[in-house]
């Protein structure tokens, strides 16, 4: 059995005009087990290509069409936001603009990450074409797939099915779980992300502060007569100005590890939700055939009865065509149960891993803060104990 | 609400060598808080015979502070004097409106969340406390050690009167008014640099402590600021880690919280204390302004009378009135400012160190309880 891993980069987003582009590369590692094979134990391959934030969209509507019906969970794209990219396209060339930048980029490669990931969908044609032919030619109809719209999609969906909550079968009961679950831990997170931005403003806040704070210091600094305590004031204000770099860097990593990494999970949630309601109206397509069936035997029965023999013809025809529907659905109702339990088991995983190795990044990056922040006390210590 | 707290010595945090003279030592062991009011216990143990006992312990209130150090202010013979500054009141609005709020938002939180953040509540209830407690101690201390004050008749009656003292605070009311209260406090400032300085050491101490004070006002502002995004940023952490825990992943919110409330009470604490000391300095300056005015003024009444050959004498004599009171005050005010500088320098230090030491020792806590965490998680 192949294996094989593949890492996604997306780097250099370059302006070209009013937008930007991105550059990704994949780093495909292969590791073949497979004695018959010819290809060398281990092949690297590494390919990039440049694509636009149009592309990225066009690529999630191509994947949602054909798969979502399946039951896949499809990785929702990055949001489209029309005050960021206003911003860009006038030119703006300020640190938020380049903040949204860097923003859209991590975002971009998390969403390729888990793509290419994803076993099936990496076999699928559309993805090797954006994953490798030079240059694609513009998606249109990409605006419906702002982060607004796509959830709307989503809520329009589950409104029509939340009005059944007919239990199947006893394997449903499982469903029925992993539905409510996700339901709640979707609302966890939401409450979380609320949080983790007010945490991000604060820490903001406090930047501002702690740097007002420094100015203050080294002005009583300058009119302090005692010249040891003049220095140990001046030597505290630079403290303080070091702090308020830290402050910076760590508001940054609240950000874009934390806030990002459950701004990401919100929507996967509800993509995940959006799974399982395709499986409610694939079973309820599976019931309504039953019933028109069932219909359509009764419209036999009463033309039988009434002797209309070339009406009974067509009614025949219609049975026959309508059992095979109900065949039909039923079968794909199975098979999308199979597909959905198998995609939320392998999401689970990954979801779980990702939060791990997120949040060991995050408690890294505090680690980090913390170590400077010892190195820079330290060296203040001495200017204190200086003082005469 | 009802809090009470054993605050036994413990660090003083902006004023060294107080309460060492053996012969009048005080301080305040505890202290109860019923709604708005706290209650001191002010404990006294003395060897001096001018007291009835050697050791005795009356309930005050904050109003008697303030009663006792506004006579202080107003007796003339102390005008040679910084008079320590007042207390400030004790002001538990803060965690109060907190509480308030929590209590509202109880429904929205899960129990682990709200206990966490009623735990950090209360202990910021009695950071205020001991706070309070420890600079009402701190305005008696300085006062036991000053070898003037020390023996001022209204500060033994405030230390041994065993009755309520508020009689005595609503006829010292009416006495002085507000006549130290109503005079301007931008109108010090005018005065004094409008006054031309005969003594090279008054025109530099004016110099430094008018520009001194306006820094060191700013400074207290901007570290008070700093320390209230520092406490919302620990705010956060515990909500973080009470859903995250409900999502069962593990939490480290202690850290932030802690180096919030210590920092507080070490460099603000500090820049405040100062601040109003450094306000009690400015006024002493101010007196010995208008004792020069007078003194001025006295000049200018006396060359009158010469003119006039009219009440010679009297003029004269009010002249060397002033020139002693203003030389006493000089005299006077030279020392004690000479020694405020040190005692200054000397509380700065301490303070800047201690605070220095903890910031090491939280981070150092800090990192040991994340790699802890991140191990934890690795390894799983």
């Amino acid at each position: 059995e192949d294996s094989f891993d593949m890492e996604v980069a997306v780097t250099n987003p370059e302006k070209i005009g009013k937008e930007y582009i991105f550059f990704f590369t994949i780093f495909e590692l292969m590791f073949g087990n497979h004695l018959e094979t010819t290809l060398p134990m281990f092949r690297n391959r590494t390919f990039s290509v440049w694509r636009r934030f149009s592309d990225f969209l066009g690529l999630y509507e191509k994947l949602s069409v054909k798969h979502s019906l399946n039951g896949c969970i499809i990785p929702p794209p990055p949001e489209k936001s029309v005050v960021g990219m206003t911003k860009v396209k006038v030119g703006k060339d300020d640190s938020s603009s380049a903040d949204f930048v860097e923003r859209r980029r991590a975002a971009l490669e998390r969403y390729l990450q888990r793509v290419v990931c994803h076993p099936s969908l990496l076999q699928d044609p559309d993805v090797r074409e954006f994953l490798e032919r030079d240059e694609l030619p513009r998606a249109v109809g990409t605006h419906t797939l702002s982060g607004a719209g796509f959830l709307k999609m989503i809520n329009r969906a589950s409104d029509a099915v939340s009005k059944m909550t007919i239990k199947i079968s006893d394997s449903d009961a499982w469903f029925d779980n992993k539905l409510q679950e996700v339901e709640s831990e979707e609302l966890q997170l939401r409450k979380l992300h609320a949080v983790v931005d007010s945490l991000v403003n604060h820490r903001k806040e406090l930047c501002g502060n702690t740097a007002v704070f420094a100015k203050s210091m080294a002005m009583l600094g300058n009119s302090e007569d005692n010249t040891a305590l003049s220095r140990a004031l001046s030597q505290l204000a630079e403290v303080e100005d070091k702090m308020e770099t830290l402050h910076q860097e760590q508001a940054a990593s609240d950000f874009f590890i934390l806030a990002e990494l459950l701004a990401d999970y919100i929507r996967l949630l509800g993509a995940v939700r959006g799974c399982f309601e395709q499986r409610m109206k694939t079973w309820q397509r599976w019931q309504e055939a039953q019933s028109t069936l069932q219909k359509k035997r009764e419209v036999e029965a009463k033309l039988l009865w009434a002797n209309k023999p070339d009406k009974l013809q067509q009614a025949k025809e219609e049975i026959t065509e309508w059992e095979g529907k109900v065949t039909q659905y039923e079968r794909d109702f199975d098979r999308i149960s199979v597909t959905v339990r198998k995609e939320f088991l392998r999401f689970e995983k990954e979801k779980s891993n990702d939060f791990k190795s997120q949040i060991v990044k995050y408690l890294e990056s505090l680690l980090q803060s913390q170590q400077r922040h010892v190195k820079f006390w330290e060296a203040f210590l001495p200017e204190a104990k200086a003082i005469a | 609400m009802g809090v009470a707290a054993s605050c036994c010595g413990g660090a003083r945090s902006v004023s060294v060598d107080l309460n060492n003279d053996a012969s009048l030592l005080i301080d305040i062991p505890d202290a109860l808080c019923e709604r708005d009011k706290v209650k001191f216990t002010v404990h006294t143990k003395t060897t001096l015979s001018s007291f009835q006992k050697p050791d005795f312990s009356v309930p005050r209130q904050h109003e008697d502070f303030i009663w006792l150090h506004d006579a202080l202010v107003e007796t003339e013979d102390y005008a040679g004097l910084i008079i320590p500054p007042a207390p400030p009141k004790p002001d538990f609005e803060s965690p109060r409106e907190k509480m308030h709020k929590l209590g509202e938002g109880e429904a929205t939180m899960t129990k682990e969340e709200y206990t966490k953040m009623k735990q950090e509540l209360e202990a910021e209830y009695l950071a205020v406390f001991k706070k309070t407690v420890q600079v009402h101690e701190v305005f008696l201390q300085r006062l036991s050690s000053h070898p003037i004050l020390s023996k001022d008749r209204n500060f033994q009656i405030f230390l041994e009167y065993d009755q309520d003292l508020s009689v005595r605070r609503k006829n010292a009311k009416e006495t002085f008014g507000s006549f130290f209260k109503n005079m301007v406090k931008s109108a010090d400032e005018v005065i004094i640099s409008g006054i031309k300085e005969v003594d090279d050491f008054f025109e530099q101490e004016k110099t430094f402590l008018l520009d001194y004070s306006s820094k060191i006002k700013d400074s207290t502002a901007r570290a008070e600021k700093m320390t209230r995004s520092h406490k919302n940023v620990a705010d956060d952490y515990i909500h973080i880690s009470a859903t995250l825990n409900s999502l069962s992943v593990d939490d480290n919110t202690k850290v932030e919280g802690r180096v919030a409330s210590d920092e507080e009470l070490k460099l603000t604490e500090l820049l405040r204390y100062y601040m109003l000391d450094i306000q009690a300095a400015k006024d002493l300056l101010y007196r010995r302004a208008r004792a020069l005015a007078d003194y001025e003024n006295s000049n200018k009444a006396l060359d009158k009378a010469r003119l006039k050959s009219k009440d010679i004498t009297q003029a004269e004599e009010h002249q060397q009135q002033c020139l002693q009171k203003f030389d006493k005050l000089s005299e006077s005010g030279k020392r004690e400012l000479t020694s405020f500088k040190g005692r200054r320098v000397v509380a700065f230090r301490k303070n800047l160190i201690e605070m220095a030491e903890l910031e090491i020792k939280h981070a150092k806590n800090n990192m040991a309880l994340l790699q802890g965490c991140i191990e934890l998680l690795k390894s799983n």
